[in-house]
């Protein structure tokens, strides 16, 4: 999933920018036959996708009315932080919030080992240092997937936090789902939806956990339709299949309140900062086609 | 047009040249010639509207861009959850506002709720609201969100909310009233019964200012009841009430055997007492048995059997 972005960021330097941005910039809003198309060939044949140079005339003719296109899309890839996802929290915050406090020493999971950064009383403490890295990178993609104007879902298992879930959801105009898991949702959704649905481009896992204290199906689930997650992974969880695990604590009010916090800001912010763009594009293009009549133009908005 | 390619085909006969040669009278008098039910109003088939044949169904969850409308749309039972969610955002706000009271210092009570008129949605009915299946499992859970609600001492506030999934149900009053006191042309207040035993119909006129006198057909009930079962009979509602020397009673019986007229006249003084006597005290004849019908009757005799109920004697061999 990171070599997507990494390969879409290289793709509009080089000289076939119209077979493969065009592909990427169509993916994010095209229903999920032509979605499906990129991402598995993408992964089975990655250098069919590099782009071949083409005639110049041909490229010039194609590029031209989707060169604003690409900008929109194009330029926030060449950022590391262009959401400035590093000034929404500190590591204070998370020290009050109680991210650090895992569960006991007998419930930790051999993989989460790395992420642990001591034991105090038989109670794991994760290393916030580390905790940090991975709230970024987690919140920058969530922001980028938002601003390609990707459909997410949250997903939740943990009675106690579901309704919280929702509303943040439904507040920042994304999808959620904490309840029941039906075994086909994503492996099987043309049938039990109906043809022409569009899957999530993410999902965010608030509780990587279900009531059994079980991995949740829909990390395996979204990893065989390769769908990318992010996911809170607690000292008992399998960071696994997830993406972009946060090591975190998932049982504490404070702590699910700051994540879903947190995720609500970055989601809204990423919204309208495409909004402003492409307002700023089309003042843009209007002053532009203005100016290229020969007739005296009509005054600017 | 049948008629028309009939008409050719009798142009051939001299007398029916009429018809051939056309004309709307003519036409119709050949008409009985070719009987068609096809064209006649009353063979149109009769059709149900569209909207009774094609159910509101779900139109299509998700736009243009293929975003779907509902934010719970992915959970499959969206309007179900959303109900879920709703309901469960009511009692959050409704536990809020009883911490607000209580930290304002004021006791919380609940006064209870007569229910008896009143009663939860159907699963069905919840259904066809929903526009989405149901199971078993989902709605009684909703039912019992929707109890924990109303057991909140401060649910009032989300009464509208809960009256959308309640319904009310006629209740069947009994009868009440009680028959009020007529009076004859002495002034003396009386009442009537009527009662039913068996095979027994009695009527019964009671009498105020009375010394307990019973008259049954004419007959004094010493005469008419010899068997001392029959007479306690008689006086137990008298008995029930402590009246038993200040009513007189005449009645009227046919049908049945001796027990049976008993019971039917107990019935109907019964009955007849109750305009002498306060609504409590009826309560309690009502409870006592004095006022229900017997609904005892004859069970009829099987064949196979020598009776109702006996077996004919079994034999082993």
């Amino acid at each position: 999933m990171r070599g997507r972005r990494g390969r879409a960021a290289a793709l509009p330097g080089s000289g076939g920018g119209r077979g493969g941005s065009g592909k990427f910039g169509s993916s994010s809003s095209s229903s999920a036959t032509e979605m499906a198309v990129p991402r598995i060939l993408r992964a089975a044949a990655p250098r069919l996708y590099s782009g071949l140079p083409a005639p110049a005339a041909l490229t010039a003719a194609a590029a031209r009315p989707r060169d604003p296109e690409d900008k929109l899309l194009a330029e926030p890839l060449r950022h590391p932080d262009f959401f400035k996802v590093k000034n929404l929290f500190t590591l204070k915050d998370l020290f009050d919030a109680r991210v650090h406090l895992g569960h006991k020493k007998g419930c930790r999971h051999q993989f989460m080992k790395p992420y642990i950064f001591g034991c105090r009383l038989d109670q794991d403490i994760i290393d916030l240092d580390q905790t940090m890295q991975h709230l970024q990178l987690a919140l920058n993609f969530t922001a980028h997937v938002a601003y390609r104007k990707g459909i997410i879902l949250f997903v939740s298992r943990n009675r106690q936090f579901c309704h919280l879930v929702e509303s943040t959801a439904r507040e920042c105009g994304e999808y959620a789902h904490t309840r029941y898991w039906q075994g086909g949702l994503l492996t099987n959704a043309h049938i039990q939806f109906g043809p022409g649905i569009r899957l999530p481009d993410l999902l965010i896992f608030l509780s990587s956990l279900n009531n059994v204290f079980e991995p949740h199906v829909a990390i395996r689930d979204a990893a065989k339709m390769n769908i990318p997650t992010v996911g809170v992974v607690d000292t008992n969880c399998n960071p696994c299949l997830i993406t972009y695990p946060i090591p975190g604590n998932d049982d504490s009010p404070t702590a699910m309140e700051l994540y879903c916090k947190l995720f609500k800001m970055t989601i809204i912010h990423a919204k309208n900062k495409r909004k402003q763009i492409e307002v700023f594009q089309e003042l843009q293009s209007r002053q532009k086609g203005d100016t290229s009549r020969p007739v005296v133009a009509e005054g600017q908005a | 047009m049948a008629v028309v390619a009939a008409g050719r085909v009798l142009r051939l006969g001299g007398r029916w040249s009429a018809a051939a040669s056309g004309g709307p009278s003519a036409q119709r008098a050949i008409a009985y010639l070719f009987p068609s039910g096809l064209f006649d109003k009353r063979a149109r088939p009769m059709m149900k509207h569209p909207s009774e044949i094609f159910p509101e169904q779900r139109k299509i969850q998700w736009g243009e861009d293929g975003r779907p409308f509902h934010f719970l749309f992915y959970t499959g039972k969206q309007s179900y959850y959303s109900l879920m969610h709703e309901t469960y955002e009511k009692l959050l706000n409704v536990q809020k506002h009883q911490d607000q009271l209580v930290a304002q210092g004021f006791s919380l009570q609940k006064e209870k709720k007569n229910l008896v008129g009143s009663r939860w949605l159907t699963k069905t009915e919840l259904e066809g609201m929903l526009l989405e299946k149901l199971s078993d499992d989902d709605y009684s859970r909703f039912i019992r969100l929707l109890e924990k609600l109303m057991t909140l001492p401060c649910s009032d506030i989300e009464e509208n909310y809960i009256k959308k999934f309640s319904k009310e149900i006629a209740v069947q009053l009994q009868k009440v009233s009680t028959e009020p006191l007529k009076y004859d042309e002495q002034g003396v207040a009386f009442s009537t019964g009527e009662g039913v035993r068996k095979t027994s119909r009695a009527t019964a006129v009671v009498y105020d200012n009375g010394t307990g006198k019973i008259t049954v057909n004419g007959i004094d009930i010493l005469r008419y009841f010899p068997v001392l079962q029959d007479r306690e009979q008689l006086l137990f509602p008298f008995q029930f009430l402590d009246r038993v020397g200040k009513h007189d009673a005449i009645c009227t019986v046919s049908g049945g055997g001796r027990s049976s007229q008993a019971g039917a006249i107990r019935l109907a003084t019964a009955k007849a007492l109750r305009s002498f006597v306060t609504e409590t005290e009826v309560e309690f004849m009502r409870q006592a048995g004095l006022l229900t019908v017997d609904p005892r009757v004859r069970e009829r005799k099987k064949p196979g059997q020598e009776g109702a109920r006996r077996k004919f004697t079994w034999k082993k061999r």
